[in-house]
């Protein structure tokens, strides 16, 4: 094949069109909104990590679970009253979890094209043309990293099921006593239902199950879950979303709690 | 009830050319591609438009349709405003031959450079046994009809002229997933649709599902797939230490 490039002449062959994009709709809205989604999280999220109101009754900030550090932890929010990081350890729980969850998104294959799209541009739309000269996508550092995110998936369900477990100790009151339910216990319910089904539906988790057979019907249980994932994965950038807004709504409500903020009979 | 239309259309052959400007009448039910033989037929008969089933099936008409890629017979011009000037324009990332005629040829190209499928030797033409579960993920992807919008819409070529000779492109990227995927293809393709075929340069943006006109999850369902299982033979040491201790068959 012959070598072209950006000026040769195989490139002046193609029609000669000098504006960026004929679109005539809306195209910018979508980069626009995801631009903003994201931008907002990040900020929250800088700010949950450095926050240290991390316990409010029986609720436990997502953020800074699971809670380990032994100064910065309050005994209720250690995770089975387990502290490994011992009293040298002075700064805020979340820092010490936060790149999983977040390297979790950061590579997942949705969340790629959210960001590549509005955050960089390439492209910003379909048929828009991108503002960069060079592209060498993900062929090379930093972004040939991207293919490690099957082990940030594996570290995102142990979190998912850790906030499943946090979830379901909402339900013990402040004394340890089961059957207390307040607005937080279901906020925390649905935060953790929808993790899971963000977690689970991942592209890396369909792979793994069995995306990466050739013969599904010598493993018709794992064919199964295939299925069963792949329904999860079509609606990935669903979960994707109402996940990142439960996660920052719950643990708001968690901190809002303990500041006092919030204090109300059903909370 | 049928209305004047305001048009622009590309003329110009190689690369040179600007937009025209054409008032055309427009009845009820047409589509684009309607709009354009009546332009051929009453106004400018040496317009180029390639064409032929006027159905989406044969993807022929892949034309840009205010700014966006689409089939011109399935394009029904109920969808714009009666006011709205509708521009036409050739695919943009191939060269143009006349109008709205481009040369795909470098999708052919990219076609023969893909291993054909290849059986195990054992196994004769009419040997073969296969379960519809295990043959149906793929079958998705032969729905294609080769209208090559993916491949136009793709910026990795579509800005990037230069990534031409090391892309395959979305449509045949998928060809390897599809191939990949077949219970009796033994070729070891991998390693080649990373290092050959650039699979690494497709960062998943989706805008090759986005035009497809027969709906293929082409990002989700083949290219996403497909770099998974490139993980699984470059970039995961978990998985090459199994195939070692399992002595399994990566």
């Amino acid at each position: 094949m012959t070598q072209t490039t950006a000026e040769s002449a195989t490139r002046k062959q193609r029609a000669q069109i000098r504006v960026r994009t004929l679109r005539t709709d809306r195209w910018w809205l979508a980069p626009a909104l995801t631009f903003a989604g994201l931008f907002l999280f990040l900020i929250y999220g800088f700010w949950a990590m450095f926050d240290l109101s991390v316990l409010a009754g029986p609720y436990i900030a997502p953020f800074s679970s699971p809670c380990l550090a032994a100064a910065t932890c309050p005994e209720g929010a250690r995770l089975f009253g387990f502290a490994p990081f011992g009293d040298w350890y002075t700064l805020p729980p979340g820092l010490l979890i936060l790149a999983f969850p977040g390297g979790f998104r950061l590579t997942c294959y949705y969340y790629r094209k959210s960001y590549y799209r509005s955050w960089w541009l390439s492209p910003p739309a379909c048929a828009v043309a991108e503002p960069h000269r060079k592209y060498t996508g993900e062929t090379r550092l930093p972004l040939i990293l991207q293919n490690s995110h099957r082990y940030f998936f594996y570290v995102a369900v142990v979190i998912g099921l850790i906030l499943t477990y946090d979830a379901v100790l909402s339900f013990r009151d402040e004394n340890g006593n089961w059957g207390h339910i307040g607005l937080g216990s279901i906020i925390l319910v649905v935060n953790a239902i929808l993790v899971l089904c963000y977690t689970f539906g991942c592209h890396s988790c369909r792979h793994i199950t069995a995306g990466r057979l050739n013969h599904f019907s010598k493993h018709p249980l794992r064919y199964k879950m295939w299925t069963l994932i792949s329904k999860l994965n079509a609606r990935h950038q669903q979960f994707a979303w109402a996940s990142m807004a439960s996660i920052v709504i719950a643990d708001l409500y968690v901190r809002l709690m303990a500041k006092g903020v919030i204090n109300f009979p059903f909370a | 009830m049928g209305y004047k239309a305001k048009f622009r259309i590309w003329r110009g052959e190689g690369g040179e050319g600007r937009l025209e400007d054409f008032t055309v009448e427009v009845n009820e039910g047409e589509v684009v591609l309607d709009v354009i033989h009546r332009l051929q037929a009453t106004q400018a008969p040496d317009l180029a438009v390639r064409w032929n089933c006027k159905a989406g099936k044969c993807g022929s008409c892949s034309m840009e349709i205010n700014g966006k890629p689409r089939l011109g017979c399935m394009t029904r011009m109920s969808t714009f405003e009666e006011s709205e000037t509708i521009t036409v324009t050739p695919m943009r990332t191939f060269p143009v031959i006349k109008d709205l005629v481009c040369d795909v040829s470098f999708n052919y190209q990219k076609a023969r450079e893909i291993p054909s499928f290849t059986p195990p030797a054992d196994v004769k033409p009419g040997e073969y046994r296969m379960q519809q579960v295990d043959v149906e993920r793929s079958q998705e992807f032969r729905k294609c009809i080769e209208c090559f919008m993916c491949q136009n819409v793709c910026h990795v070529i579509r800005d990037h002229e230069e990534n031409k000779a090391n892309f395959a492109g979305p449509r045949y990227l998928m060809r390897i997933a599809e191939l990949d995927m077949h219970p009796y293809d033994v070729a070891d393709r991998k390693e080649s649709a990373q290092d050959e075929h650039g699979l690494g340069y497709c960062n998943i943006t989706k805008c090759c599902t986005e035009v497809c006109p027969e709906h293929i999850k082409i990002t989700d369902n083949a290219l996403i797939p497909m770099k998974e299982r490139v993980v699984d033979r470059k970039y995961d040491p978990l998985v090459w230490l199994g195939s070692k201790i399992f002595k399994r068959q990566r």
